[in-house]
């Protein structure tokens, strides 16, 4: 358990069963009051945020939160196969487990697992850029180097993202993981 | 320690030199009403007993939390009116609004009590402000507050009847207090005036004398600039017997909550005999001044900062 003079920006806590990241956080103490914490906290498991105020007498859950970097292996057409290249221990997960970032896996890409309980609860990319090629999209407009007008096109993995016109198919293209968003045109053969 | 954020270079609009020119006005507003400046020491043997607040050990002493004990030692001994800014320090606090080490200021009046101080009170902002700043104003999140304009008196039972749906002077709940104070109390208050809260439950009294009238509340007032503490001011408790109660009921609170237990001030205790009625009140120049620059940090008006 902790205790509030525990807390700070970044730590992750347990409240009614549920993991929450501390993202903001205020010493308060009113007159001759006893120290509170006004904390700001993300769940999570569902990203919403809420604000709570800790007083000295709370306890406060520690969550059972593992992180495990692993590198993507293989699908198998229902499973996503992740290995830790340290202890070649296997993580086989569901499109669900992994949300839109399994459009944007490649061959051996790193990636960071959060735990919950010993379910996964988040992905994140260990570098948040990948690099993936249009397999279809309109034919490119060249010249027009505007990025504020997109169209659509779909990356090897059947996603469709918005691009910029002038992207051609077969173009390579850098996507923000975290955003799920364009980011650049990349050469590449 | 790290140095202030950029901000104005050194110069008059720097919050630095507002700041000095604020501590001018403070001294020159007390000089000219016929109050002594005191200095009372800052390594004391004995901080007065107080539940929440943990003094900074210095050598076989502590650093002074207040100099409320030693100030009335002074008035016992017969000086009507009197007043001292200088350092206090209070372990383990670090916020916004709260720094370990910070500036206090206090002024007394014997006879007084709390109503005599709430004139002082109202005489002094605006005045202090004009010099400061050339304005007789606060702002807190970008909203100006009149500090020569009318100051919003509220009990305590009304803000916390009307904004956290109890009375706190009916049935008093320590933890409850504090929490709705913060979370429902202080962020509804009036933003664009100065709000006095009054008649604090007597379980809320520290060293404030309980209201002969109305025993279940203590003459005890706090003053909010934009939902910010400001001060806070008693009619002092002067009945020996009651304060040495009120300690030994603190202290034995304080072990059970595993905190430093400080000996009791006995020369303050045999003092308080000779009181006459007071009035008296702690006002934070830091937090102050953070207001007058319009600052939401006392960041802006720390020369350094832990």
């Amino acid at each position: 358990m902790y205790t509030a003079s525990d807390l700070r920006k970044g730590l992750k806590i347990e409240l009614d069963g549920y993991p929450y990241e501390v993202t903001e956080y205020n010493f308060v103490k009113p007159g001759k009051g006893q120290a509170m914490y006004k904390c700001r906290i993300k769940n999570l498991l569902t990203q919403t945020t809420q604000d709570r105020t800790f007083r000295e007498v709370d306890s406060i859950g520690k969550p059972d939160l593992e992180q495990r970097n692993v590198r993507f292996s293989y699908e198998d057409g229902q499973h996503y196969v992740f290995t830790d290249p340290k202890t070649y221990e296997e993580f086989s997960l569901n499109a669900k487990d992994l949300g839109e970032a399994r459009y944007f896996l490649t061959d051996d890409i790193e990636v960071s697992l959060l735990f919950h309980n010993g379910a996964v609860i988040g992905v994140e990319f260990v570098k948040p850029f990948v690099e993936k090629q249009i397999v279809e999209t309109e034919p490119g407009v060249r010249g027009d180097t505007a990025t504020n007008v997109t169209k659509p096109a779909k990356i090897d993995s059947g996603h469709e993202i918005r691009v910029p016109l002038f992207i051609s198919q077969g173009d390579w293209v850098r996507i923000d993981t975290r955003t799920g968003e364009y980011a650049e045109r990349v050469a590449r053969r | 320690m790290t140095a202030r954020p950029p901000g104005p270079g050194p110069g008059p609009a720097h919050p630095l030199a507002l700041r000095s020119r604020l501590l001018a006005a403070i001294r020159g507003f007390f000089a000219g009403r016929g109050f002594v400046e005191v200095e009372t020491p800052v390594r004391i043997a004995a901080p007065a007993l107080e539940t929440h607040i943990d003094a900074e050990p210095s050598g076989d002493r502590w650093l002074r939390t207040s100099p409320e004990l030693h100030m009335k030692r002074l008035l016992a001994d017969g000086w009507p009116r009197l007043f001292q800014m200088g350092p206090c320090f209070r372990r383990g606090e670090h916020g916004a609004l709260h720094h370990p080490e910070y500036t206090m200021l206090e002024w007394y009046r014997a006879p007084g009590d709390c109503e005599a101080i709430l004139d002082d009170a109202r005489a002094l902002l605006p005045e202090a402000a004009r010099a400061a700043t050339g304005s007789p104003a606060a702002r807190r999140s970008g909203i100006g507050i009149a500090l020569d304009g009318p100051w919003e008196l509220m009990t305590v039972a009304d803000a916390f009847r009307r904004w956290a749906g109890w009375d706190p002077v009916a049935a008093f709940d320590a933890d409850r207090f504090d929490l709705d104070l913060v979370d429902r109390v202080e962020p509804a208050l009036p933003r664009d005036r100065p709000v006095v809260l009054t008649d604090y439950p007597a379980a809320a009294a520290a060293l404030a004398r309980l209201k002969p009238a109305d025993p279940r509340v203590a003459e005890r007032w706090e003053l909010y600039l934009g939902g910010v503490e400001v001060a806070n001011a008693y009619t002092e408790l002067t009945d020996p017997v009651e304060q040495r109660a009120r300690f030994e009921a603190c202290a034995a609170d304080r072990r059970a909550r595993h905190r430093d237990v400080y000996p009791l001030d006995e020369a303050f205790l045999a003092a308080l005999a000779r009181l006459p009625p007071t009035g008296g009140i702690a006002l934070g120049v830091d937090r102050l001044a953070m207001l007058l620059a319009g600052a939401e940090s006392l960041d802006a008006v720390m020369a350094f900062r832990e």
